[in-house]
């Protein structure tokens, strides 16, 4: 695990990127992430796919699969890999602040 | 070094053959590696647009089944053991062959069918999915992998 300080606040991340605390998150903190993970700038659909992120795992304790997010985000699956070449669900959860979504399908 | 690319080759007909393929890509494409699916002899029926909607467990030659051979040899009895199996698959939320190749194919993972196959069971591009990448030959599957892993299902 690290600290490290973004937009202003201590933020404790895994190896891998991902939030320890999702308490610690803030809007100002996603933006700088995102940049991290190669996204310039966070478009209206990223917000909606980051937030939807949160609400997810708020409710159901994991963030959604890629699959699911496809489903129920409003997003579809190809403008997800779209917005988050690199993989929307892992890459999301970075920016939203969750823990990785461990799902298979 | 983390893996990047990947191009998985998917040579059975039977559900078992299939979904390990699919949802390797579906996984590789979660965690950002680029892949191809390359659908060779009996694997083809997954990209068959009518096969598909038909793909079966098989009962006979499956010591994984645990039922006798000779029991799994009679009529109707792989027809039942797919439907377990795909109850079984809904309730964990996997989706049917044909959705979950074209969310796969949604996600970036290149569709390709072996040009061998196609011309043995004399099948042509009119008979695959719409959203098929293109038939090519094994060279050219090679060329695809370029600089990942290979898996062979």
């Amino acid at each position: 695990m690290t600290t490290t300080t973004i937009a202003g606040q201590a933020v404790d991340r895994n190896d891998e990127g991902f939030f320890e605390h999702p308490e610690q998150w803030t809007e100002d903190v996603a933006v700088e992430i995102a940049k991290e993970e190669g996204i310039d700038e966070l478009t209206p659909e990223h917000w909606q796919v980051i937030h939807f992120m949160r609400k997810e795992y708020v409710e159901k304790g994991t963030g959604p699969t890629v699959r699911v997010l496809g489903k129920t985000s409003g997003v579809s699956v190809k403008e997800l890999y779209q917005l988050f070449p690199k993989g929307p669900a892992k890459v999301a959860a970075k920016i939203a602040g969750i823990p990785k979504p461990r799902g298979c399908i | 070094m983390p893996i990047e690319k990947v191009c998985i080759i998917v040579s059975k007909g039977s559900l078992e053959g299939i979904y390990p393929g699919l949802i390797m890509a579906n996984g590789a494409r979660a965690e950002g590696i680029e892949a191809n699916l390359f659908f060779t002899f009996f694997g083809l029926d997954a990209i068959h647009k009518k096969r598909m909607e038909h793909i079966k467990v098989a009962t006979v030659g499956n010591p994984g089944m645990h039922m006798a051979t000779l029991v799994g040899a009679l009529p109707g009895m792989s027809g039942i053991a797919t439907h377990m199996m795909n109850k079984k698959m809904d309730d964990f939320d996997i989706p049917p062959i044909p959705e979950f190749l074209e969310m796969i194919s949604d996600t970036g993972c290149g569709i390709y069918a072996c040009l061998a196959s196609v011309d043995l069971f004399g099948l042509a591009k009119e008979d695959f999915v719409d959203y098929l990448d293109g038939i090519i030959t094994v060279g050219e599957m090679y060329d695809l992998a370029d600089g990942g892993e290979i898996i062979f299902t």
